[in-house]
């Protein structure tokens, strides 16, 4: 496998409603940003471009065509879309490159979820036989799966309440997180439940926003004189629908692909997580094998800001521009989708 | 549509009113639960999956050997749904849980009537509550109760016994959709009976309706440009099939419409005129609803009439310069 090189990235704030910006007028600051940080004019300067977003969260059916009208794509560029987080997308492009179709490639991902009732939106993305008829949401499986955990003695409450502490902390420092604080556990765990045993804090909030990336093969970045960080690897798994089938307690599928992208092969610095709640980056930590020595979740992760669609690339971004701003040397980054963790995807970063 | 300050909104119901294919092995487990009754599926290691699947999650070989499971059995795991959302099955407070049926190796999905969070334990047990009415779908199953719980409600006999191929599976979303930006100070426009575009700032071309983008540049569009009244028609066609909802009676003509001094078209309807003197670089122009019918939207058009102009070039289509300004 070549290495590919990140070059830059850029996200917008996560707001929990984004008023009167359609997605041409989340999408366009953020490649803006992206273009000027590579130095290129627009998405004709790159190879193929790659989206991802879910018409169904805003509800306007084939939004992520009207997306398009971003791009500047006269005369037509190669183009494709993932209806799932744009982290996949960055996947299909990192393939091209591997196959050399591509030299480099523009990732953009967005989410408006503020239009709908997410949680009852994502419900339809269940088996459509035996779940989404029920309208269970997913909020309601990741309770069920952290009560799993608290009644093996796995985790306590007060763990919970500890990543959420820590999480919200951690977004004093980021200029685009939605929810951030000084809040002890303790007084996260005085707060009701919410879907027992899930309070609300342990719950990810509902953002809208975007964010983009330029990758290219290293060569390309010399080329271009940028900075950049190396995708040393990445891999993404999944696990069955049939959700009783699954061991709730753990992510397999993380842990095949941790397996595969090396990531024990050296220290990690920094571990971005998608854990959209608070329990499940408790199941990822140990997934991934990480250890106290790696600072998770820095940027505050998924629980000070949930922009569906785009928050597993921007995992990743994160972790890039501390590698680029030469703070870190390694570092992980992990994106998620389904119900329960049920696909997920592991990127290693390094400096070059 | 409600407006406060720059935001436009309106809420709507996205409806997908899917019938869905069973196939035999889902349209098994359904035609047994409008029996009121259970079943399971073999695995390849022989465990008893609940409910079936086609294929076997690890091994990935078509499964196809159905096992009875009784319609009772204990809550793997749980949560306590406070505040039930419309969508859910039960308007007042209830859990989601996994229940292991006794017979069966994997919990399956359900909700639970227990009254009170603090009558949920994992480990307890609970059975079916069957509907009155049994048709085939998992709603079949009126929730799960508290094994101890006495069942009052009559039963009836299900209305066929015929192998389950298919179900209707409607879902309805409802959104409070916004208008981004751009499109909201262009309806806001047409409300005041204006044609307001916007200009690429690079190509210098006229979009209306505009996006907040310069699609083919790639670059975002300030620039404001009130347009006339006056349009060609850049192609049309003739609608012969009535379009339930729809009120105009057909035959009518819709048309790709380029206003002038913009740059793309737009569909509006085109009437007063013969349908078959309907022509490419046919001249026209807007005729507007009375002022007190105006409203953020394009209808506040009634349709777009002919005009005693000469027809414009096919090639010079869209790329008049509008001389009123």
């Amino acid at each position: 496998m070549r290495d590919v090189a990140i070059v830059a990235f850029a996200q917008s704030n996560c707001q929990r409603d984004a008023g009167a910006q359609n997605e041409v007028e989340l999408i366009m600051p953020v490649l803006t940003e992206v273009f000027k940080q590579t130095g290129i004019k627009s998405a004709q300067d790159v190879d193929f471009t790659c989206s991802g977003s879910c018409d169904y969260q805003q509800g306007a059916a084939f939004a992520f065509v009207a997306g398009v009208d971003a791009l500047g794509a006269v005369p037509p560029i190669k183009e494709s879309h993932v209806e799932m987080d744009a982290a996949w997308a960055l996947y299909e492009a990192w393939l091209k490159i591997q196959m050399g179709h591509a030299e480099s490639a523009l990732l953009y991902g967005f989410g408006k979820s503020s239009p709908g009732e997410l949680p009852i939106v994502l419900s339809q993305q269940l088996d459509p036989y035996y779940l989404a008829p029920l309208w269970v949401d997913t909020i309601a499986f990741a309770a069920m799966q952290a009560r799993t955990m608290l009644d093996s003695g796995e985790i306590t409450e007060a763990d919970m309440a500890e990543v959420v502490a820590r999480s919200r902390n951690n977004a004093l420092a980021n200029p685009h997180a939605q929810l951030k604080g000084d809040q002890t556990a303790a007084d996260l765990l005085k707060e009701a439940t919410y879907v027992s045993p899930l309070r609300l804090h342990d719950c990810c909030p509902i953002s809208d926003g975007a964010c983009a990336m330029i990758i290219c093969t290293i060569e390309k970045a010399e080329e271009w004189g940028k900075p950049y960080a190396i995708i040393k690897g990445i891999d993404h798994r999944i696990e069955t629908h049939h959700i009783g089938s699954r061991d709730l307690s753990r992510s397999v599928s993380t842990e095949i692909a941790g397996e595969a992208v090396g990531v024990k092969n050296g220290k990690v610095d920094v571990a971005e997580l998608y854990a959209p709640f608070s329990h499940q980056e408790i199941i990822l930590k140990k997934a991934l094998g990480l250890g106290d020595d790696t600072v998770i979740n820095p940027s505050g992760g998924v629980l000070a800001g949930n922009v569906m669609m785009a928050s597993g690339l921007s995992r990743i971004g994160e972790v890039a521009m501390r590698i680029i701003r030469g703070e870190i040397t390694r570092g992980v980054a992990h994106a998620t989708s389904g119900p329960c963790l049920q696909q997920n995807l592991v990127t290693v970063l390094e400096a070059k | 549509m409600s407006s406060s300050a720059e935001i436009l909104s309106q809420a709507f119901t996205l409806g997908y009113t899917y019938t869905r294919s069973t196939g035999p092995i889902v349209g098994q487990f359904l035609t047994s639960l409008r029996a009121r009754k259970m079943v399971g599926i073999k695995a390849s290691d022989g465990k008893v999956l609940m409910p079936p699947v086609e294929f076997d999650p690890v091994s990935a070989a078509a499964l196809s050997e159905f096992v009875d499971v009784a319609d009772c059995g204990v809550v793997k795991t749980w949560c306590w749904v406070k505040q039930p959302r419309k969508a859910h099955p039960s308007d007042k407070p209830f859990a989601w849980a996994m229940i292991l049926l006794d017979g069966a190796d994997t919990p399956m999905l359900h909700w639970i009537d227990a009254g009170d969070e603090a009558a949920m334990s994992t480990g307890m047990r609970v059975k079916v509550r069957w509907a009155e009415e049994t048709k085939g779908l998992m709603s079949d199953i009126n929730g799960f109760v508290p094994e101890a719980a006495a069942l009052l409600g009559e039963l009836k006999p299900a209305a066929s016994d015929e192998q389950i191929t298919g179900m209707e599976a409607p879902i309805y979303l409802t959104y409070n959709f916004t208008a981004g930006k751009a499109t909201a100070r262009y309806l806001q426009s047409m409300k005041k009976g204006k044609l307001v575009g916007q200009r690429c700032p690079n190509c210098r071309n006229v979009y209306i309706p505009p996006r907040g983008s310069c699609a083919a540049c790639g670059v975002p569009t300030e620039e404001e440009v009130t347009l006339g009244n006056k349009a060609t028609v850049e192609s049309f066609t003739i609608v012969y099939i009535p379009i339930p909802g729809n009120p105009i009676k057909p035959p009518y003509v819709i048309a790709n419409l380029v206003l002038d001094g913009a740059n793309l078209s737009f569909l509006h309807l085109l009437s007063e005129c013969k349908n078959e003197d309907v022509r490419i670089g046919m001249r026209v122009e807007a005729l507007w609803k009375p002022e007190e019918e105006w409203g953020y939207a394009m209808e506040n058009i009634q349709y777009f009439k002919p005009i005693d102009e000469p027809d414009v070039p096919v090639d010079q289509i869209g790329k008049l310069i509008d001389e009123g300004r």
